[in-house]
């Protein structure tokens, strides 16, 4: 075996890419040592899937050097990709849904016997590898019924089964909960025992430093640095990706809350298990945080608050009146808005324009005489909207698709707007943005709140609900287990509240 | 507690299972009205006139399950019976096509029969899949061309635009006798559906082929970064559809004696009704043989067992429509969660 093998299990080396008026990667390097787990980070538009997809084959790069295992290596696909080794576990999962475990594993290359599938195989051999790995599932059960965390697992069980060397994930651990969290981990520390190096692609700070051995930076599609994950803490990460000091990474509060405009009062929903007897109060112009573990129901709450969920008992009071929103038109009507949790699927509409997305929760205000709706006004609203939200788009007519999330989710958060609401309701608005697009979004909700709007944002991210909001309400188990102050709580109160019930 | 469980399991057995559930109603509502419905003769004659569409519809289901469609089923199924009866018409009968044609051994015409239509269905998936025409116009482009090309074929001198008949016994025995059984006939076509319906079968659920079918149908995506051949897949499959429309063509022109060229005309939304009615998801992988046997079954009953009772042809219309609404309608109660 050469050294440079030993050394190395994959390098990517000056890879660089130009697209038609911007160069996309430039000299960028990537080494992974075998069997270590390597963070790769950066901004949105830094470049680390345009990395990626040159790694892959999806785009060829213009210049640079792949080596796998000492050996230069072009892939024309994913599918060569993976039959070499290197394989990828999707930030959206790409699974036959209404197909097997096994199915979906084995997909592309049945063993049969003859011309025939041979499932029983088929079945011995998935066990063996979920053996392996510590997965507890049947290899028969249909992957629609399965959770994420377990449809991740899947994937990554068949990553394995292409004899992976080198398994790359993005953003693995968006929507798992703390404990699925915990066993991915697990899975991974199985796979670097096995000598299989992870890529791990990721915007969380805290569970980098956790997991990873090493960490390759990427600023704007330059290469900045590689170092030993025990060398760096949060803030010089952020500071290496932004290039400034981020110490800052919420803007100063300057909204005052005034008078209590909500009143929600033994809140229970109807179908359970829910949420069930939850009281707060929302005040003008107050950012309230709902902080909880995933499966706490906070967003069953949001959506019951927007009519979209049956409610069985209980009280809403606006201004003192009481009132059901028994549908998003009436919570609508009330003043209400509500910025989903999963933007691809129900936020945006991904292939019509920001024009488009901006107005269509405020059509009834552009209809001129009779039935149309004018585009000069939809038009004027649109223009508002991206000069408001500050929104970085080429024009209005660009469809929403081509923009990066932080853009798709102001657009989003003006299309609410446009509607004039006394209450913003925001579930996760900051999923998936890069660091600096959140800022402004935080920005944004502030200054919302200082126009006097009364605000309920959840979130997963405790720094963030500690750095935007005034009170915090935290669910656990579907209860509301306290309400707490943000300038006087910490991290640890709020987690014990989390684990209250 | 328990019994709300209990409930619910039957609630979900129901649900899964509505298609049997309505079959069985129907059945079970003919034989109250008229207890005569339930005899050996009527039960053969069912299944025999469901045998041919049994086939088409098989065809037209492996597209559905892959996330297309088959408007030019129905045409092709014309253009196999033209082509195939024009061949087999005895030598002594007057009008023949091919007056000097002598008789062919029955596998011939058949044959013949099916690789053309079988060829139209590979044009179909080579415009599916490589030229990525929504299979809707593709095979609506298909459809209106296939009727086209068995018009020429069928109205041209000497004799013009008249039905091709006077078959010849072998042909007519082939689709119109059947085995002996006590003081009954089994006929050939019931037979034949049911080899048909095994082949399908095992495709479906042994073969690398079903397995890549349900998979591009469910998640086209997936499907390709695991290294499923997708466009060569897609074009076998719209093939052996075409194959099967071919062997029905032949059957139905035996079964009636004669063809034209509105022989088939509609077959295929009957074929598309049967289907969804049959839990097929017209948004792709999902669908089973046995549903689509009994979603044509059910057509068929309606249609024999109606009759039956003499209740007007228009009336029938009317149930129809209401089965596939009200089928489909339980069928997406399965996927619809309640909130």
């Amino acid at each position: 075996m050469s050294s440079s093998s030993a050394t190395y299990i994959l390098e990517m080396n000056n890879v660089t890419k130009r697209f038609p008026g911007v160069i996309a990667l430039q000299n960028v390097s990537l080494k992974v040592k075998p069997g270590t787990v390597h963070a790769l980070m950066g901004e949105n538009g830094a470049g680390k899937s345009t990395l990626m997809k040159c790694l892959f084959g999806i785009y060829s790069m213009d210049e640079g050097q792949i080596l796998l295992n000492g050996n230069e290596v072009v892939f024309e696909n994913s599918k060569q990709a993976l039959e070499n080794g290197v394989s990828m576990v999707h930030q959206e999962l790409n699974q036959v849904r209404q197909r097997s475990v096994m199915d979906n594993l084995w997909l592309g290359r049945y063993p049969k016997k003859g011309i025939f599938i041979d499932e029983k195989k088929m079945y011995d051999s998935t066990l063996e590898i979920f053996k392996t790995l510590d997965i507890n599932i049947d290899p028969r059960r249909k992957v629609s019924t399965l959770s994420v965390s377990e449809m991740q697992m899947v994937e990554i069980a068949k990553a394995v089964s292409y004899q992976s060397k080198v398994i790359v994930m993005d953003e693995p651990t968006s929507s798992l909960t703390e404990k699925e969290v915990e066993h991915l981990f697990n899975i991974i520390e199985r796979l670097k025992k096995e000598n299989i190096s992870i890529i791990y692609i990721s915007h969380k700070m805290e569970e980098i430093l956790k997991i990873s051995d090493e960490v390759t930076i990427m600023r704007d599609g330059q290469y900045i640095t590689t170092k030993s994950a025990k060398e760096l803490t949060t803030d010089e990460i952020i500071r290496l990706m932004v290039g400034r000091d981020l110490s800052q990474r919420f803007p100063s509060k300057t909204n005052k809350p005034g008078d209590v405009i909500l009143k929600v009062t033994n809140l229970t929903a109807e179908t359970q298990p829910s949420f069930s007897n939850v009281s707060f109060e929302l005040r003008k112009g107050e950012i309230l945080g709902i902080a909880g573990l995933v499966g706490s129901k906070r967003t069953e709450l949001l959506e019951s608050l927007f009519g979209l969920r049956s409610i069985q008992s209980g009280t809403i009071e606006l201004h003192g009146r009481v009132i059901e929103n028994n549908s998003p038109q009436e919570a609508i009507k009330n003043g209400f808005a509500l910025v989903t949790e999963e933007r691809r699927t129900t936020g945006i509409y991904p292939d019509l324009s920001v024009g488009f997305n901006s107005i269509i929760a405020n059509l009834r205000q552009y209809r001129t005489k009779g039935l149309f709706v004018s585009d000069r006004k939809a038009s004027n609203d649109t223009k508002w909207v991206i000069d408001a939200m500050k929104v970085k788009t080429p024009s209005q007519k660009t469809p929403i698709r081509s923009l990066s999330g932080g853009n798709q989710q102001k657009v989003v958060i003006g299309r609410w707007l446009l509607t004039k609401p006394e209450i913003l309701l925001l579930d996760e608005p900051t999923r998936g943005i890069d660091v600096g697009a959140k800022f402004e979004i935080y920005q944004l909700i502030n200054e919302l709140a200082k126009e006097g709007k009364g605000i309920i944002m959840v979130s997963s991210e405790m720094p963030e609900l500690l750095g935007v909001t005034d009170r915090i309400l935290v669910m656990s188990n579907g209860r509301a287990a306290g309400i707490v102050d943000t300038a006087t709580t910490s991290q640890e109160e709020i987690m014990r509240l989390s684990a209250l019930y | 507690m328990v019994r709300d469980t209990k409930n619910a399991t039957v609630m979900k057995w129901f649900v899964d299972n509505v298609i049997y559930v309505v079959l069985l109603l129907l059945v079970a509502g003919i034989v109250v009205i008229s207890p005569d419905f339930l005899s050996v003769t009527n039960l053969i004659n069912i299944l025999s006139q469901s045998s041919s569409r049994i086939i088409i519809a098989l065809g037209v289901a492996g597209i559905l399950i892959t996330a297309g469609t088959d408007l030019s089923a129905g045409r092709m199924v014309g253009l196999a019976a033209v082509v195939s009866a024009s061949l087999l018409q005895a030598t002594d009968y007057a009008y023949k096509m091919y007056p000097n044609l002598p008789e062919l051994p029955l596998f011939i015409p058949i044959l013949i029969a099916m690789i053309v239509t079988g060829l139209l269905g590979a044009l179909n998936g080579v415009i599916v899949s490589k030229f990525h025409v929504p299979p809707f116009i593709a095979t609506l482009g298909m459809m209106i061309g296939v009727y086209g090309i068995t018009s020429i074929y069928f109205d041209r001198p000497p004799y013009g635009a008249q039905p091709i008949g006077g078959l010849n016994q072998s042909f007519t025995t082939f689709a119109q006798r059947g085995i002996p059984v006590g003081q009954y006939e089994i006929p050939y076509l019931i037979i034949y559906a049911i080899v048909v319906s095994i082949i399908i079968w095992v495709i479906w659920n042994k073969t690398e082929l079903g397995k890549n079918m349900y998979a591009i149908g469910g998640n086209p995506e997936a499907a390709k970064v695991s290294g499923v051949n997708v466009t060569k897949n897609l074009i076998i499959i719209y093939t052996i559809a075409g194959l099967l429309y071919g062997f029905s063509g032949t059957l139905e022109a035996g079964r009636v004696g004669s063809a034209t060229n509105n022989t088939g005309n509609m077959y295929e939304l009957d074929a598309i009704a049967a289907c969804v009615v049959g839990g097929v998801s017209l948004s792709g992988g999902i669908g089973t043989v046995s549903g689509v046997i009994a979603g044509v079954l059910i057509f068929q009953i309606i249609n024999y067992g109606l009759a039956f009772l003499g209740v007007s042809p228009y009336i029938q219309f009317i149930v129809k429509g209401l089965i596939i609404i009200v089928a489909v309608a339980f069928d997406m109660r399965k996927h619809a969660k309640k909130k």
